[in-house]
């Protein structure tokens, strides 16, 4: 056999134990990966993971259809971060003031396990105040919506 | 199991490239499908009926109009629901356990369902259970969270053994402050480790009577949305004290501080305050008793009579204390009218009462009632004192008529 030849059937074997190495860490991290992910803690700090953009995803009459909120500046973020928990119906049926919306933001953040908003508390701030703000009620409204039909008796 | 929900969770990732993104497909509690794979029918789902009024798909929250709550005792189907978190998706009767246990309970002990029913004399009453929050629309300024009207109230019938029976036989300590439950219910974000609500009563009120673990209602097993197998009720007080889907229940040595105890939940200030105001955490005090109401049930707000007489029924109730008597006004509370008050059926059921009117000509009138109860404590006919909350409004309940 020559050098020449020896050298390379050598360094076949290298390969060939290069290559089962390979094999065996790949196999291990499927399956470590598989497990790990599986006992994934579930109580992790929660955080956004991608914004998508929503804004143009359906919306007709100035209302986005998806979700029933208001289609103006802030849409996005206000999906993306306060809808994943609760739904869109528990912002829209509120009117606040800029302080409650912000006060209800800290209490979510206490109690609720919403993320820090970072940048996009004063964009979904001012979404929420400018589209759902607190309305004048006084003391006693009048009836309103009233259905009127004829009563038989 | 395991394998499934894993695929699940890749699939609802993966969904994210085609249509709306799952953020957190990730965090999804195990047996939780998100809501677009659920059936989406709530009145389906849940049994209720058409005219009811969907507050809040997530977590669901539905009340009743007041006309559907015309029943002494209230179908399931016409009872409001209010959640705080997640149902649970896997509620067995064969192996659910109570646990009791905390600092003042003598012993820990498990119970089975059956352990309850085989161990423990079963009542029936038909007990009131209204949301703290009942009416929090009206509020102003206006306060956060559900915006209930009138609907988020029933009385339904309750069967099961005494929450008081159930103590005692684990031996209470002299040191005993407050019952609280513990829930089968998830956390609105997912978090196995937080509970979506956990709260309680006094030692004194789970002592009485009436403070039921219930495993019925309306001669039924209790539907899954209202506390399936096992429901504390104590009537009277914010349903949020009557814990649904109750596994463990702890005999507390103080006032216990589990989810929606503290901080501003089911508190109002302990001194009166402007509307408005900023109130402290430590000036807000728990809610016990709810407050005296009552409710016109018919006819549904809106009728136009070519008659000048009408018939009116409805209900009152006014938490711990009995109702002594029900008026009406048709000219704006200028002049008050008495109505025909029947007894509770039992202590904490309400109260049905009737009146024949007469109008005295053609018009636009709005039907008020008054509650009055048995302390002389009586219904405001404007909004109550105002809280950060929302809670406890107990203002008179109008109808509009016209007479044609």
């Amino acid at each position: 056999m020559t050098d020449h030849k020896r050298f390379w059937r050598r360094e076949r074997i290298v390969y060939r134990i290069l290559i089962v190495i390979c094999t065996v860490v790949l196999v291990v991290a499927l399956i470590g990966g598989y497990i790990l992910s599986e006992c994934e803690p579930k109580e992790e700090s929660a955080v956004p993971v991608e914004q998508q953009e929503y804004s143009m995803d359906g919306v007709e009459n100035g209302i986005h259809q998806r979700t029933g909120l208001i289609a103006a500046e802030g849409l996005n973020e206000t999906i993306v971060n306060c809808t994943s928990c609760h739904s869109a119906d528990l912002i829209i049926q509120n009117r606040l003031n800029r302080d409650s919306w912000a006060s209800t933001i800290r209490w979510m953040q206490e109690t609720q396990n919403l993320w820090d908003l970072g940048e996009n508390e004063e964009i979904i701030i001012n979404y929420l105040v400018t589209n759902y703000p607190a309305t004048e009620k006084g003391r006693r409204e009048n009836l309103k919506n009233v259905d009127w039909y004829k009563l038989e008796e | 199991m395991k394998r499934r929900i894993f695929i699940e969770r890749s699939a609802l990732a993966a969904l994210g490239t085609s249509m709306a993104e799952v953020v957190f497909a990730a965090r999804i509690p195990e047996g939780y499908l998100p809501l677009f794979l659920q059936d989406q029918d709530p009145f389906k789902l849940f049994g209720k009926d058409k005219e009811m009024t969907v507050l809040n798909r997530r977590p669901w929250n539905i009340e009743a109009k007041a006309h559907l709550l015309d029943d002494a005792v209230t179908p399931s189907k016409f009872m409001f629901v209010r959640n705080n978190g997640l149902i649970p998706q896997e509620l067995d009767a064969d192996s659910w356990t109570l646990t009791i246990d905390g600092e003042s309970a003598q012993q820990k002990k498990v119970y089975s369902l059956d352990d309850l029913k085989t161990k423990f004399k079963q009542y029936s009453y038909r007990l009131t259970l209204e949301c703290g929050g009942n009416g929090r629309s009206e509020f102003n300024p206006p306060a956060k969270g559900n915006q209930w009207t009138v609907g988020a109230v029933s009385c339904a019938e309750w069967t099961g053994v005494r929450l008081r029976d159930v103590l005692e036989d684990c031996g209470i300590k002299t040191d005993a402050v407050y019952v609280a439950y513990y829930a089968a219910d998830l956390h609105l974000s997912g978090d196995q480790n937080r509970d979506a609500i956990s709260r309680g009563v006094p030692i004194a009120k789970a002592m009485q009577d009436e403070t039921l673990l219930a495993l019925k209602m309306n001669g039924n097993d209790i539907p899954k949305v209202h506390g399936y197998p096992l429901r504390m009720v104590a009537g009277g007080w914010p349903a949020s004290a009557s814990g649904k889907w109750v596994e463990r229940i702890s005999i507390r040595n103080k006032v216990h501080d589990g989810a929606k105890m503290t901080g501003s939940s089911y508190r109002v200030p302990c001194d009166p305050v402007a509307p408005g105001a900023k109130v402290k955490d430590e000036d807000m005090c728990i809610i016990e008793s709810m407050p005296v109401k009552s409710l016109i049930t018919y006819p549904r707000s809106g009728a136009i009579l070519e008659d000048r007489k009408l018939g009116i029924r409805g209900h009152a109730w006014a938490g711990e204390s009995e109702v002594a008597k029900v008026q009406y006004s048709i000219d704006f509370g200028s002049s008050w009218q008495s109505c025909k008050l029947e007894k509770p059926v039992n202590r904490l059921a309400w109260q049905q009462f009737s009146a024949s009117i007469n109008f005295p000509k053609k018009g636009y009138y709005e039907v008020w009632a008054k509650a009055t109860d048995d302390k002389g404590v009586t219904q405001p006919m404007v909004l109550p004192g105002w809280n950060p909350k929302g809670y406890l409004n107990n203002a008179c309940h109008r109808i509009a008529v016209k007479v044609t």
